[in-house]
């Protein structure tokens, strides 16, 4: 997963992206101007801090601008990581599928281990467990895959997203 | 729990993709909303308040911005579970710490400059708990776009 070369130089970013997403990623002030003050500190004007946000957005350096959500705040309690066994030869297929899902946030590949078959890993979020397990039924249904389990999520320890 | 209304309902669900990149972001959304900007941010400034928001602000591909990620595995027995979990948050590459009752329950994801960095991270864990961490790269991204529909 690491992007190296003429690629990765190509869509890096400079030292005042950088200092915009070290002043962003806490969150923008609730006001009016909120990309006043980050602009004073940086020399720049607001629409360049804007407008470099807006490359970074479309050279993938962040993934999106906007509202993370207290998803358990606001009711949404349940949250399932979905565990897949999937026969090597299926998983670019299969995962495609599980990605259709809307329900479906995240899914990755990733590696077995010894003692460990699942290699297809998909986080559902929704607001009971139920939900979570319909989705997922659904899913083995539309995929075929029969050997999966649900680990559903009894504690935070800790979300602070990635951070520079 | 929050009490939303419709339309903070429709804030919260235009918020977290359709967040208009803008000198002056919570007027424009208020004009595609047909409310004032005062009004927007006075709806926003209480569902951060109370939990609903908890930020707005970029979400960094760390695979963009030089480094890895990665997703760990620990089976931690009962009576080690709050003090294992402090250890790991304890380091600021961790982004995400759930407790998953299962075979292995304590499952985090580690973002970090380096490969190495991670190793490092994983062997001080293990000094520090004696317990062994399975790690678990990502092989193929297929999806990643958290978001939520609030209903």
């Amino acid at each position: 997963m690491r992007i190296i070369g003429e690629n990765y130089r190509a869509r890096n970013m400079d030292a005042t992206d950088e200092m915009i997403l070290k002043a962003t990623q806490d969150g923008i002030s609730l006001q009016g101007s909120p990309f006043r003050d980050i602009a004073e500190r940086l020399g720049l004007t607001e629409d360049e801090v804007v407008e470099r946000i807006r490359l970074m957005k479309e050279k993938g350096i962040i993934r999106r601008f906007g509202a993370s959500i207290g998803h358990r705040d606001i009711g949404i309690l349940a949250n399932a990581m979905c565990i897949w066994n999937v026969p090597e030869e299926r998983v670019e297929d299969v995962g495609r599928i599980m990605a259709s899902f809307p329900e479906v946030t995240h899914c990755y590949e990733r590696p077995r281990r010894s003692g460990w078959e699942y290699n297809l890993f998909t986080m559902v979020h929704s607001y009971t467990r139920s939900d979570c397990e319909e989705v997922a039924a659904r899913i083995s249904q539309s995929t075929g895959i029969e050997d999966y389990r649900l680990l559903f999520s009894e504690r935070e320890f800790k979300k602070t997203g990635v951070r520079l | 729990m929050i009490h939303l209304d419709d339309t903070d309902k429709k804030i919260l669900n235009t918020i977290q993709y359709d967040f208009p990149l803008d000198v002056r972001p919570f007027k424009r959304l208020g004009e595609e909303m047909g409310i004032s900007e005062e009004e927007i941010i006075r709806r926003l400034e209480r569902l951060h308040d109370e939990g609903a928001v908890r930020k707005i602000g970029p979400v960094i591909n760390r695979n963009r911005v030089g480094g890895t990620s990665t997703l760990v595995a620990v089976n931690v027995p009962e009576h080690m579970i709050e003090e294992v979990a402090g250890y790991i948050d304890e380091y600021s590459e961790v982004s995400h710490n759930y407790l998953r009752p299962d075979k292995y329950n304590i499952w985090f994801t580690l973002s970090a400059s380096s490969e190495e960095r991670i190793k490092e991270i994983l062997e001080e864990l293990t000094r520090k708990t004696g317990l062994e961490f399975m790690n678990l790269p990502t092989v193929r991204l297929f999806k990643i776009g958290v978001r939520f529909n609030i209903k």
